[in-house]
């Protein structure tokens, strides 16, 4: 019947409009998109050198185990322990912080937060942007600032492969705050700006991967599942076709 | 050999109807003997998704809780050890997630299809009832899950709806403390919390479902046209005393339900394996972080399935107010068979002013949604969801007038189901 | 009207075969439910093998590990020890170590071990899991007149050479169990692994 199908329309038009997800965040202006990819594993495993070199000295993974990390990403036991474990942890293990929590509070004001989940918290555009979106600031108490995460404790790890940049602000309208308008590179890093682009969004990528290791092993199952099914709906359809010719 | 066989399965039977007669006849009123409307559309298919999906909570919750540790101290990381370490843990804590979330799809459609037929009205206004517990029972169950993780989400909104109970006059405070077990969702909230969740309330829900089966047993079933087939000729190519417009349950809709049940697991299967977050409408962005009691998130919102309701909380301007506009939204719809005084059951013969009223009645359950997921700080959108809370219980309050007053002209209801022979 | 030519045989067919695809599938869906009861990465990481530093043994003396949550004897043998040994098989219940459950295959030998100082014995007796103690000397012992060194289990005066081989008469049934290991050098051992096993 037609108002059926009208309905059902209206329903699902309803739940499309609110289904639509918010992609600004809510600090400073909109996210950059990561365009990262799980499949692609080069990413994953430059994603995994970075976040341990640059980043676990202060950030814990402590939901990950170093083995895991070699299983999903097709690297040896010998290569994870070499480049990517710097703590006394084995193999098996999960990563340890390299930081003590009240360290970190007493030294940033907050202790640097686990980021196992973080991707899955904030989502991989929004750690990509927070790491492209770091400014020199002298009003800060280790000297950056960030236009995502206003007034952020963090300094910007990856200064040396960035660079040092500067923010510069349009005055606000009638009283308001300041307005971003662009980065400015003083002094270059050791990467080009489009291979620090690179560089940001494996880390996030990496992080995306940390935050369900599971996600390989779930999308090929998944595959599987819904082709058992689709044959298995299809027999049950042809088995409800032949009973029902009773009733037809 | 299938004469041997034959006969052993034959000699059990025998010696089962001895000592236990009265399964063999259960079974044939429940199943091969109860006859069932032939012109069951694609809407009726939604209670039996909804055991479908209730067994499959039960057993994916038997699992996680193996594994679970119910204390604030340790539940959000065993979880997530659920996810990491144990194998196939993913699996199973995704098809619990997303059961939950398609429990409720499955439900608010089943409700739907009642008010659409007129399935609440006489003799079939205690299967509604029932239905209606069930449906409270399922939200306090849901609730009671989603604070287990114990992420920001669930602390959060915990503490919100825990203390709307605060706002009752005079016992109010002592109300929630008792509810918390502490001045503040803790561990001894987790726990108990645990405990009502995992077995209390599942207890509760499996009753009232076998009672609300039960219940529509003893009347028999709706159908699209809402026509009586109890009431019309007697007789049918399995049996003679048997309404003319019934087939039998077994193996009739025990085989289309086979078929529809597949691929109601082929679209939950595509979102469990590909989008199990849902976009974070099915598990939240924010929960994916422990609870902190020191930081409140952002926007407070509940789960998907919570939000028409939230949102008429938060439209409206007091507090306890609010809190009675929100579980009377509810509750009006337990006396829906009393409210509509109407003789005609299916929308198909309704006046439009019903067709109208429902629709209207459906876009507001859905906007209001839309408004309660949201942060709720336009005061534009505010004075919208006002207008479509007092449309939603304008419905209710319509429907007398519509129904009592004679205002309805309805269209003339077939003797017989619209597809019999 | 319904047709009466129902094709009984294409009906049994269809239900048959979806009856037995639709059990394939609930048989499938029970593996992950099944499997989530093996050992999590956890347990398997608390269980990995245990790497013991020998360097600083002397004969004579024992040291401990733990390895899965059983106390694991290194032992260095001496020579007395050693050469009792053959000269104790009438008296046990299992001297050439038949019972292949209580050792890998290397230990299947008149020592019990890879090599013949070192011994590796988990450390619980076999009778009900006590812990037997070591009485190392070859002298006179009130439970045995003619000890040639072993163990004693306090509990239920169980006895064990110096292999780790069970006297007959007593409650225990059979020898202590040698776990798999490995050396990785003279110094270093890793209980939990065997000779070419990953």
């Amino acid at each position: 019947m037609q108002y059926t199908r009208h309905s059902i329309a209206g329903i699902v038009l309803g739940l499309a409009l609110v289904a639509a997800p918010a992609a600004l965040a809510a600090g400073g202006g909109a996210l950059q998109p990561a365009n990262a990819s799980l499949s692609d594993r080069g990413s994953l495993q430059s994603g995994a050198k970075l976040f341990f070199n640059y980043c676990s000295g202060c950030h814990s993974l402590s939901l990950m185990r170093y083995s895991r990390i070699a299983e999903d990403l097709g690297l040896s036991e010998q290569e994870v322990m070499d480049n990517l474990n710097f703590t006394t942890a084995k193999f098996g293990e999960r990563i340890p912080p390299s930081m003590d929590p009240e360290d970190g509070k007493r030294w940033f004001g907050a202790a640097p937060p686990d980021l196992s989940l973080m991707a899955r918290a904030r989502g991989t555009d929004y750690i990509f942007t927070y790491l492209k979106s770091f400014y020199l600031d002298s009003t800060r108490p280790l000297g950056w600032n960030n236009t995502l995460f206003p007034n952020a404790s963090m300094p910007n790890a990856l200064w040396e492969l960035q660079g040092l940049q500067t923010a510069v602000f349009a005055p606000g309208q009638g009283g308001a705050d300041p307005v971003f308008e662009k980065f400015e590179l003083h002094q270059e890093g050791r990467l080009s700006a489009r291979e620090f682009d690179h560089a940001a969004r494996d880390i996030a990528n990496f992080l995306q991967y940390a935050a369900e290791p599971a996600v390989f092993q779930r999308m090929s199952v998944g595959v599987w599942v819904l082709l058992f099914l689709s044959v298995f709906t299809l027999l049950a359809w042809l088995l409800k076709q032949e009973y029902w010719k009773d009733v037809h | 050999m299938a004469n041997a066989f034959s006969r052993a399965v034959n000699g059990v039977q025998e010696w089962f109807n001895e000592r236990a007669p009265s399964f063999g006849p259960f079974y044939r009123k429940h199943m091969t003997e109860y006859y069932a409307p032939k012109n069951f559309n694609i809407w009726y298919i939604f209670g039996v998704l909804a055991i479908v999906v209730l067994v499959n909570q039960i057993v994916t919750g038997i699992f996680l809780t193996m594994h679970f540790k119910p204390s604030a101290a340790e539940a959000f990381n065993s979880v997530e050890y659920i996810m990491r370490d144990v194998e196939w843990g993913w699996l199973i804590r995704y098809m619990h997630s997303t059961g939950a979330s398609a429990f409720f799809v499955v439900v608010y459609i089943h409700m739907f299809r009642g008010i659409m037929y007129g399935s609440y009205k006489k003799p079939r206004e205690l299967v509604w009832v029932l239905g209606m517990l069930i449906y409270l029972v399922l939200m306090a169950e849901a609730f009671l899950g989603y604070v287990l993780p114990w992420g920001q989400m669930s602390f959060w909104g915990a503490k919100v709806i825990i203390s709307l109970f605060g706002a009752i006059p005079y016992i109010g405070g002592a109300l929630t403390e008792w509810i918390m077990g502490d001045y503040l969702p803790s561990d001894a909230t987790l726990n108990r919390f645990f405990a009502l969740h995992v077995i209390a309330l599942p207890l509760v829900l499996l009753l009232l479902v076998v009672l609300h089966i039960f219940a529509l047993h003893e009347v028999g079933s709706n159908n699209p046209d809402g026509v009586e087939i109890k009431k019309g000729p007697k007789g049918n190519r399995w049996s003679d005393k048997a309404p003319a417009d019934g087939i039998p349950f077994h193996p009739y809709f025990t085989v289309k339900d086979t078929f529809y049940t597949g691929f109601f697991l082929i679209i939950c299967s595509f979102i469990l394996f590909f989008e199990p977050t849902a976009g974070g409408w099915f598990l939240e962005h924010d929960n994916f972080i422990e609870a902190n009691r020191l930081v409140t998130p952002e926007h407070i919102k509940p789960v998907w399935y919570y939000t028409p309701f939230y949102a008429m909380l938060r439209v409206v301007p007091d507090k306890l107010f609010g809190v009675i506009v929100m579980f009377g939204a509810i509750l009006v719809l337990f006396f829906l068979p009393w409210l509509d005084r109407g003789k005609v059951k299916s929308w198909r013969y309704r006046g439009t002013g019903f067709r109208i009223a429902l629709f209207v009645l459906g876009v507001c359950f859905v906007w209001l949604g839309k408004i309660g997921a949201g942060p709720g700080t336009d005061p534009v959108e505010t004075i919208i969801g006002r207008i479509l809370t007092a449309l939603y219980f304008g419905f209710f309050a319509f429907l007398p007038a519509y129904t009592g007053l004679g205002w309805e002209k309805t269209k003339p209801v077939p003797e017989r189901v619209t597809t019999h022979d | 009207m319904a047709n009466d030519g129902v094709d009984k045989g294409r009906r049994r067919f269809l239900t048959a075969t979806t009856a037995v695809v639709g059990g394939a599938g609930i048989a499938m869906a029970a593996v992950p439910f099944i499997r989530s009861w093996e050992p999590s990465a956890q347990a398997k990481t608390a269980g990995a093998p245990v790497e013991a530093d020998i360097s600083k043994l002397e004969a004579g003396q024992m040291v401990i590990y733990e390895w899965r949550g059983q106390p694991v004897w290194i032992i260095r043998r001496t020579r007395a020890q050693l050469d009792a040994l053959a000269g104790l098989d009438s008296q046990l219940r299992d001297p050439k170590s038949s019972n292949t459950d209580q050792q890998p295959a290397f230990a299947q030998n008149e020592y019990r071990s890879l090599k013949p100082d070192v011994l590796v014995l988990v450390g619980l007796c076999t009778h009900l899991g006590c812990a037997p103690k070591l009485h190392a000397e070859l002298k006179p012992e009130p439970f045995d007149a003619d000890w040639k060194g072993g163990f004693f289990c306090p509990c239920h005066k169980s006895r064990f050479d110096m292999a780790g081989r069970v006297y007959s008469g007593v409650p225990a049934p059979t020898n202590l169990v040698v776990p798999p290991y490995r050396f990785i050098d003279d110094n270093h051992i890793v209980i939990g692994v065997s000779e070419g096993v990953a």
